[in-house]
């Protein structure tokens, strides 16, 4: 992967003023464990040496899901020119885990930024073909201007981060 | 339409433009400079635009098939799918899968039109809007006036009042937090108590049986994660094949409607989806979700067998043709509307799904100034959809023939035309009428029996001046002056196309032309062609478009085939020849005719830039002037050379940004939208009257521009030729 859409990545995300963190795998843990405000929710990664911190808790009750902070959770893939990430929700409850809790904290792996729209409608594609029966293109937080100015926050998170994993 | 009728128009739309005015027109305005700078700064706009009109002309096209394979995908999914021919066909299924129980509902304009709610509401179940606008809206008990952003008429302090009455909460809610904090907590509950969560979609892929939905809030995922059943209604014309087809439609539909690059969530769901779902007090699986799909035909199948209409189906429902009109911002939806469906498209949709007789009560609010044309993502001629249906409408009526109109007016229509617009249809003839008895038939115009006469019998507003005629008209004045440029001599040869209003109102304007030109050694002809069609077209009287603009390439094919140039002086008669005569003209004769035809200022503007000296014509000196382009000219992207020869000849030049001026033909005349005209000539007149610009010259090019800042100045607006003219 050229370091090309990274570079994009990380420039629209600041334009929505996300912010971006970038780790190592292994170091993962104690990079995010500072982000994570309590109490923090997740659903377990699928990035090899990268795992939550203790603290998190993965077999939420409804009533922890809603009181989270945080919301801590994979992302398919980012999408550069929009600084989006793609939330490939499921069984596993990245759906609502990314959704209620007062902060997203999405993790996605380098490897997985691609370009722009075209090349993540044909990974869109793809992954529908193959099974996935859930993949949120998700760009900042939730927002509205329903009530006279923008709020941000609208039955969805009100912050959102990006965890960049470097070596995956 | 009576008197009576004209009144109760005009008074409803008073009633709306003070109440609700100030908050659309502040909300899509927004919308619209979003949009603008958005779409600026996409490289491939006008591609990724071309590429979707492309994927729903061909979707359409196979429709049928589609929702066939759709069928299979959703049922080889797990799901359902119901084909509902109409309103009531829909609503018996949903009632049975509801079977009443509590509703979450995200925003659907399809559930609106379909009166979802008060259906299953009536057969015992509860439901609940959670997307934030539409909740305002469902406690207020208020129809939608926007179809992306449907309280846009609701200030945030008119929301906080209604908040506070209707829940009476411990702290009175002031902010647009506080109170985006209540919505989001007392939906909360509603949400996780809810059995069945309702969504529209944006889009549906048949290959796969995926759903797009595009939000900015969260809600729409909540209402699908949080139920055990999901149901989606979507009109059958959001089928588009595959989910690489959703590419260009989701870089273009945020951008296009609210003005983000992307709105917050695309979701693609291919339900039924497995996400864990609320129980008591723990989340339980997710994996025996119910999914049905409600395919709604209501009209649109019909729709899509009309040659007309059909490309309201390619419609994407973004509003960026509300929002970049002028009506519309001043005015709103709940004017600019029918039952469900607002803004310029909003005709093509209510007469297919709801009848001609609801597309009949806003569709004349569409003046075809085109700003919409080049905004929408789907490349659809909005204002020809008006034009049409205006047509169908006047043809709907029973033939009850005025004697007075009928002997001034020698249309082709059928006698049931609405009599103001067979007036203003066959505006040439009255004109050419007005100029063999002037000054006579100014005076006679101009007094209080013949004003309250023309009020009463066919709505022309007293509080607008009449047009004054000319005795001699430019073609008159023309054939006895001759041309004063040899063959030899002459850089290029031009007919100077006479359109009405600058043969026998304005003529001065006209001769300034003929003489500017003949300075850039032009030789010009000023051959007797009549009224382009415009006038008739702007009144749904296509028919008789179609024979005015026959009428007219018969009078200038001679120039074109000659090689000579068509030069236009009118903006919206220059835009008949480029856009509308396409419908109307053999292909041949359209482009002959379109090749071969300028605006006034960009022929100018040509000239110099072929070896015209610009010392030919006056020296500016650095003169003030305040331009305003017209809606038409800027559409074809004519604005910038009038500004550069201004600039050019060394005027000081700024110009408006307003969409239209609001006066729009005959529209500013009609008793029934005279205030409304007004009101959005008052957005002009405000630009023209600032610290910066109001000592500047006023030039605009169109004649209702002009007319229309005439009456809201006190400067005598031009021509901006004039300001090119010696004499
Ligand atoms: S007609 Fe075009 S601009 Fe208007 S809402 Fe539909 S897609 Fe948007």
């Amino acid at each position: 992967m050229s370091a090309e859409p990274i570079a994009t990545f990380a420039s629209s995300l600041e334009d929505l003023g996300v912010d971006l963190v970038r780790t190592a795998a292994d170091e993962f843990a104690s990079t995010v464990a500072p982000l994570l405000d309590a109490p923090a929710v997740g659903t377990p990664l699928p990035f090899e040496s990268a795992t939550l911190p203790d603290s998190v808790e993965t077999d939420p009750t409804v009533a922890e899901l809603e009181a989270a902070a945080t919301g801590v959770t994979a992302a398919g893939y980012g999408i550069a020119d929009y600084g989006s990430v793609v939330v490939q929700g499921g069984a596993d409850g990245a759906e609502p885990v990314s959704l209620y809790a007062d902060e997203h904290v999405a993790v996605v792996a380098a490897s997985d930024v691609l370009p722009d729209m075209d090349a993540a409608f044909d990974r869109l594609a793809e992954d529908v073909r193959s099974g996935t029966r859930q993949s949120i293109v998700a760009t900042g937080p939730s927002a509205t201007a329903d009530m006279g100015s923008l709020v941000e926050g609208a039955h969805g998170p009100m912050d959102v981060t990006v965890v960049l994993l470097e070596d995956r | 339409m009576s008197a009576d009728d004209r009144r109760r128009k005009a008074e409803r739309i008073r009633h709306l433009l003070d109440t609700e005015g100030d908050a659309v027109h502040e909300n899509t305005q927004v919308f619209n400079e979003g949009r603008y700078e958005s779409t600026e700064n996409l490289d491939d706009y006008d591609e990724l635009k071309d590429e979707a009109r492309a994927i729903k002309e061909d979707a359409i096209e196979r429709l049928p098939d589609l929702v066939d394979r759709v069928t299979e995908a959703v049922e080889a999914n797990g799901g359902t799918v119901y084909l509902a021919d109409d309103a009531a066909d829909a609503n018996r299924y949903l009632a049975e899968v509801v079977d009443g129980r509590d509703v979450v509902k995200s925003k659907s304009m399809t559930t609106e039109e379909l009166d979802v709610n008060e259906s299953l509401e009536g057969s015992g179940a509860d439901v609940w809007e959670t997307d934030l606008a539409e909740f305002v809206l469902q406690v207020a008990d208020e129809a939608p006036s926007h179809i992306v952003a449907p309280a846009i008429h609701k200030s945030r302090e008119e929301i906080a009042t209604l908040f506070n009455e209707v829940f009476e909460p411990e702290e009175p809610l002031e902010t647009a937090e506080e109170l985006t904090r209540f919505a989001r907590e007392y939906l909360g509950e509603k949400i996780r108590d809810a059995e069945v969560g309702m969504t529209g979609a944006n889009f549906v892929t048949a290959e796969t049986g995926t759903l797009a939905l595009v939000t900015s809030e969260g809600n729409a995922r909540k209402c699908v994660q949080a139920t055990d059943t999901h149901v989606a209604v979507a009109g059958v014309e959001k089928v588009v094949p595959s989910v690489e087809d959703l590419q260009p439609f989701v870089e273009l539909i945020g951008r296009s409607g609210t003005g983000q690059d992307v709105t917050s969530y695309v979701s693609l769901f291919t339900p039924p989806v497995d996400s864990p779902t609320f129980g008591e007090d723990d989340l339980e699986p997710g994996d025996d979700r119910e999914f049905h799909l409600v395919l709604v035909d209501n009209g649109r199948m019909a729709m899509r067998e009309d040659d007309q209409l059909r490309e309201t189906l390619y419609c994407i429902r973004c509003s960026a043709c509300a929002n970049s009109c002028a009506n519309f911002q001043h005015v709103g939806g709940h004017a600019f509307g029918g039952e469900t469906y607002s803004g310029g498209i909003a005709t093509g949709w209510e007469a297919g799904v709801h009848g001609q007789d609801s597309a009949a009560e806003f569709n004349d609010l569409c003046t075809g100034c085109s700003r919409c044309v080049n905004q929408c993502p789907v490349n659809i001629d909005i204002p020809w959809i008006n034009t049409v249906v205006r047509d169908r409408i006047n043809r709907g009526k029973d033939g009850d023939l005025d004697f007075l109109v009928e002997g001034l007016t020698p249309d082709d229509e059928p006698g049931g035309v609405d009599p103001q617009k067979r007036l203003f249809g066959n505006f040439d003839t009255l004109a050419k009428l007005g100029s063999t008895f002037a000054p006579l038939s100014n005076w006679v115009a101009r007094t209080d029996t013949a004003r309250a006469l023309m009020e009463r019998t066919l709505g022309v507003d007293s509080r607008r001046e009449l047009p004054e005629f000319e005795r001699e008209s430019l073609v008159e004045w023309f054939e006895s002056r001759g041309p004063r440029v040899s063959r030899e001599a002459a850089r290029r040869q031009v007919a100077l196309y006479p359109d009405a209003y600058t043969n026998y109102v304005r003529t001065e304007r006209g001769k300034a032309a003929v003489r500017v030109l003949e300075a850039l050694n032009v030789r010009v002809d000023v051959p007797a062609a009549g009224e382009s069609g415009r006038a008739p077209l702007s009144q749904g009287m296509v028919a008789t478009a179609r024979s005015n603009a026959e009428a007219v390439y018969d009078a200038l094919a001679p120039a074109v085939a000659a090689d000579h140039d068509v030069v236009v002086v009118e903006p919206s008669d220059l835009a008949m020849f480029h856009r509308e005569y396409e419908r109307l003209l053999p292909e041949d004769s359209y482009a002959a005719l379109k090749d071969r035809s300028y605006e006034l200022m960009e022929y100018v503007y040509g000239l110099l830039e072929n070896g015209a000296g610009v010392d030919a014509l006056p020296d500016g000196d650095d003169e003030r002037v305040a331009y305003h382009s017209h809606c038409q000219q800027r559409t074809l992207d004519l604005e910038p050379y009038t500004v550069a020869v201004l600039e050019d000849c060394g005027f000081d030049v700024t110009t408006s940004d307003v969409e239209c001026c609001g006066m729009a033909g005959s529209f500013g005349y009609k008793s029934e939208y005279y205030e409304l005209s007004v009101d959005v000539g008052e957005t002009l007149a405000e630009q023209f009257t600032t610290e910066d610009t109001a000592d500047r010259t006023v030039v605009a090019s169109g004649t209702s521009c002009l007319e229309q800042l005439d009456a809201l100045l006190t400067r005598r607006p031009a021509h901006p030729v004039r300001l090119l003219d010696r004499e």
